[in-house]
């Protein structure tokens, strides 16, 4: 550390090395980061950036290596250490208490003392001080279950910065936001560094570590392979150094080519488990040879379409016809008859099977057909040549049917998924998060294949929350927002003005 | 990563794994032995040789085992399916009504070989349907099946008592039994099996059910391995949204699931009923419905396992009460205490050991 760089780094990770196994999740990890800055981390899913994150916050100890905070070493052996290190983070996944208020969510675990009263009127004061110093507006009595998600995620923030952090973590942010709510956080961001908070963005998408951040550090397997000045990089050496080889971030394919409605929903309304509207009067027509891309942010009801659509979910009223036919109330076998072929939005929970071997998931509903084995048997050696030519065809890796599901990486999962799907030749595809949680080379290949099938006259319904994703392979762009389709633009469509329909603010 | 989804070599799982619980069972029931006074080693010499010493001894342990194979089969298929069939019990139990009738029916007028599958079939429907109500209230309503199953042991039993009270038993005797069957009714024992060792059967009740419970054992594994209902139950089993997903009905597969768990615990009557005792008695089932939830948990819910399962408890049981025969500090309780070591250790605590296990694999492979 030399004595005249402008800024003393407020953390540094000096050859931190860490193994699960056989998996080397961290190799020798050298990360230095400035105080007052965002610094940006991405990677592929599994590059090891959430080992790493862990480490820093104490769930994980590190096999080697240093944590250096304002150039003190220290050691991080749980999550209260990091705290009192001055480390925050906030999750993916809130950890909040739903019903809750505001105030006694940020007070939790900081009631200071056996009787409440005089806890909580210090901590409204300085909940008041917090909200002023850094423009976090939220209503200290507000019920969380009760608040917008952008909203929620003020109060992850607030609980950090009650606890007196100084560096704060924050975990792929904006997977649950709108973009103007997007918009916000970067704001808050700002201003919180412009306070001197130190903060380190962890995301896979390349949009907003250009637009945040000071510096990025990139990582694939397990290695910081690159750190970069943002202002100095562009998104397309970062995504070569995120692959290792150059990658098309854009889709290439032609004019689509409409035919006869092999789809149509009329009217569909759709009711979760409590009894309430997810999916409310929905009307639209799917053509052969079309992809229509349901852009949202995620828990607008497009998950609840999407099971009606493939008889998972009962619809409470309206019509869903499939090939001309009324398919409200067939089961997803009969639907799989008729040529309608899903790949779930959940691969973990629906898609797969996790435990079983690869080959007995490469069958998963269709495993009543003769060619898998006559009458009520199962021929494994059939089931097996299948899987191992899907295999071959997917480039799944590793080429190994008799494999535990789990033990394939996310990508490779999601092709089984593709695989078995594609490959039966259905009419109708219905798509959810195809690439979620998975990496960039295995998107590209994805993405190809739902552009083939389109070309090849099928009907596709795409419903993803990555913006990019609906826009790059759509021809046309529904957008939902509270289980109503608010809108129908083409593919050309800005992102601004699809930002503000999934906001619900414009139609 | 947490140390449980570490995958080791088949060996330790199913082999090393099992022996190391089972040798921490022994040890500690012989902490329990010495501590009243008892010589550990001694008893355990005891209890191996009332149970495997001699052809008779051999003869109880298997017709124990027998027993136990049926009701691991049956709460095996059940978890294999996601279900919790804590009924087996009472599914024996009504089983064993199916079996009597049929022997009661049949026995004056054909030989035992044309009764048999009449029996094997009446078992096995009086069984299922046993487990049919809470399999349909699971299916249809909800109910959790560990809850009904249980609940119907209790109606089972008292409906038991009623039909051997009332029904059932011989005018002018005290005893609640049916009459004796005739050889008509009874299934032959295995004196040449044991005779094929060289040993004497002597009065050990090992009988044709024997043969059946392995039997059973075969189809089974081709059930849950081999057919497309096999895998539907799989699926199930590990995760239903994924079954919903594949198209695979839930109620359907939850009552076909329960009726074969049902129709295999109450298979295991046979053995008692017609193979044993040639008579239908109160309370026949002794407690083995219970002992099938361990034996399938400790045979790893797979029919070879349940098989090594089902014997080590037939060599408790019969050892066991050798045991308790030849020292007198050593009370049948004391044999409980020790099966329920067993269970503890080989069932209950699968998880102990293996997180120390896989530390020590990947350190000797280095990886």
């Amino acid at each position: 550390m030399s004595l005249d760089s402008p800024k003393e780094p407020a953390i540094e990770l000096v050859g931190i090395d860490k193994k699960f196994g056989t998996v080397h999740a961290n190799k020798n990890i050298n990360l230095t980061v400035a105080k007052g800055s965002i610094h940006g981390i991405i990677g592929e899913n599994g590059a090891g950036k959430s080992t790493l994150m862990s480490i820093l916050y104490g769930f994980y100890q590190a096999d080697h290596g240093e944590i250096r905070i304002s150039g003190k070493p220290v050691t991080i052996r749980d999550s209260q250490a990091a705290i009192a290190a001055g480390i925050g983070m906030v999750h993916q996944h809130f950890m909040l208490v739903e019903n809750f208020t505001v105030l006694e969510n940020v007070m939790l675990g900081a009631e200071g003392g056996q009787l409440l009263a005089k806890g909580v009127a210090s901590a409204r004061k300085e909940l008041k001080r917090l909200e002023d110093d850094y423009g976090l507006e939220v209503d200290p009595d507000a019920v969380i279950e009760e608040l917008p998600v952008g909203s929620q995620q003020r109060v992850e923030i607030l609980k950090a910065l009650y606890r007196g952090a100084e560096i704060l973590i924050l975990d792929e942010p904006t997977g649950v936001l709108t973009p103007p709510e997007a918009d916000h956080l970067f704001k808050v961001l700002r201003v919180l560094r412009d306070q001197g908070k130190t903060i380190i963005l962890i995301t896979h998408k390349l949009r907003e570590i250009m637009a945040i951040t000071d510096t990025v550090s990139v990582m694939r397997r397990g290695e910081m392979v690159a750190t970069r000045k943002t202002a100095e990089t562009t998104v397309e050496e970062l995504a070569e150094l995120m692959v290792g080889r150059r990658v098309l971030l854009r889709v290439e394919k032609g004019a689509a080519n409409p035919g006869a409605v092999l789809m149509s929903v009329r009217n569909l309304t759709v009711k979760d488990s409590r009894g309430v509207t997810m999916v409310d009067n929905v009307s639209f027509d799917v053509r052969a040879g079309e992809i229509v891309g349901i852009a949202g942010v995620a828990g607008n009801g497009q998950s609840e379409l999407l099971e009606a659509i493939a008889g998972i979910r009962k619809p409470s009223s309206g019509e869903i016809l499939i090939g001309g036919k009324p398919a409200a109330g067939i089961d997803p076998a009969g639907l799989r008859d008729l040529g309608l072929a899903h790949i779930p939005e959940d691969r973990h929970h629906m898609g797969l099977v996790l435990k079983f071997e690869e080959y007995e998931n490469s069958i998963l509903g269709y495993h009543r057909d003769p060619r898998y084995g006559r009458g009520p048997l199962l021929d494994l050696d059939a089931m097996r040549k299948d899987a191992e030519e899907k295999i071959g065809k997917y480039d799944i890796r590793p080429p190994n049917p008799r494999l535990r599901t789990a033990n394939f990486s996310g990508g490779n999962q999601q092709k089984i998924v593709v695989a078995r799907e594609i490959e039966r030749d259905p009419k109708m595809l219905i798509i959810g998060q195809p690439t979620r949680g998975v990496d960039i080379g295995a998107i590209e290949f994805i993405h190809k294949r739902i552009i083939e099938m389109r070309d090849a006259g099928k009907a596709v319904l795409l419903v993803s929350v990555e913006l990019d994703e609906i826009r790059s392979l759509s021809d046309r762009i529904l957008v939902m927002f509270a289980g109503k389709i608010v809108g129908e633009k083409s593919s050309e469509a800005g992102e601004q003005t699809l930002g503000l329909m999934m906001a619900g603010i414009a139609a | 990563m947490s140390t449980a989804s570490v995958p080791l070599p088949a060996w330790i799982n199913y082999g090393l794994i099992p022996v190391l619980n089972l040798i921490l069972a022994f040890f500690f029931s012989g902490l329990v032995v010495w501590a009243i006074g008892e010589s550990p080693f001694e008893a355990l010499q005891l209890l191996l040789i009332g149970a495997l010493g001699r052809g008779e001894g051999i003869g109880f342990t298997l017709f124990y085992t027998t027993s136990f194979i049926f009701t691991g089969l049956s709460v095996a298929v059940a978890i294999h399916a996601g279900l919790f069939n804590i009924g087996s019990e009472g599914q024996a139990y009504l089983g064993g009504l199916g079996a009597a009738l049929v022997a009661l029916a049949m026995d004056r007028y054909v030989p035992w070989y044309v009764t048999m599958p009449f029996a094997v079939i009446g078992a096995a429907l009086f069984g299922a349907a046993c487990a049919a109500i809470p399999a349909w209230l699971q299916a249809k309503r909800g109910s959790h099946i560990v809850i009904t199953t249980i609940m119907f042991n209790f109606i089972v039993s008292s409906l038991m008592n009623y039909m051997l009270v009332r029904l059932l038993i011989v005018p002018g005797k005290m005893a609640p039994e049916t009459r004796t069957f005739l050889p008509g009714g009874q299934l032959p024992k295995l004196d040449w099996l044991i005779a094929a060792f060289g040993g004497k059967i002597g009065a050990a009740p090992l009988n044709f059910s024997f043969l059946i419970a392995l039997i059973m054992c075969f189809l089974v594994w081709v059930l849950i391995w081999r057919t497309k209902l096999g895998y539907e139950m799989r699926t199930l089993g590990i995760s239903p949204t994924a079954a919903s997903y594949a198209g695979i009905r839930y109620s359907k597969i939850v009552m076909i699931t329960m009726l074969i768990s049902g129709g295999l615990a109450g298979m295991m009557a046979l053995n008692p009923v017609m193979g044993a005792s040639a008579r239908l008695q109160i309370e026949f089932v002794g407690g083995a419905g219970f002992v099938g939830i361990a034996v399938s948990l400790m045979g790893r819910n797979h029919p070879a396992g349940i098989i090594l399962a089902a014997l080590l408890f037939g060599i408790l049981y019969q050892g066991g009460a050798e045991l308790s025969f030849d020292m007198p500090g050593i009370t049948r309780d004391m044999i409980v205490v020790i099966q329920g070591m067993v269970i503890l250790f080989a069932g209950a605590l699968e998880y102990m050991l293996r997180p120390s296990i896989v530390r020590l694999y990947q350190q000797l492979t280095g990886k």
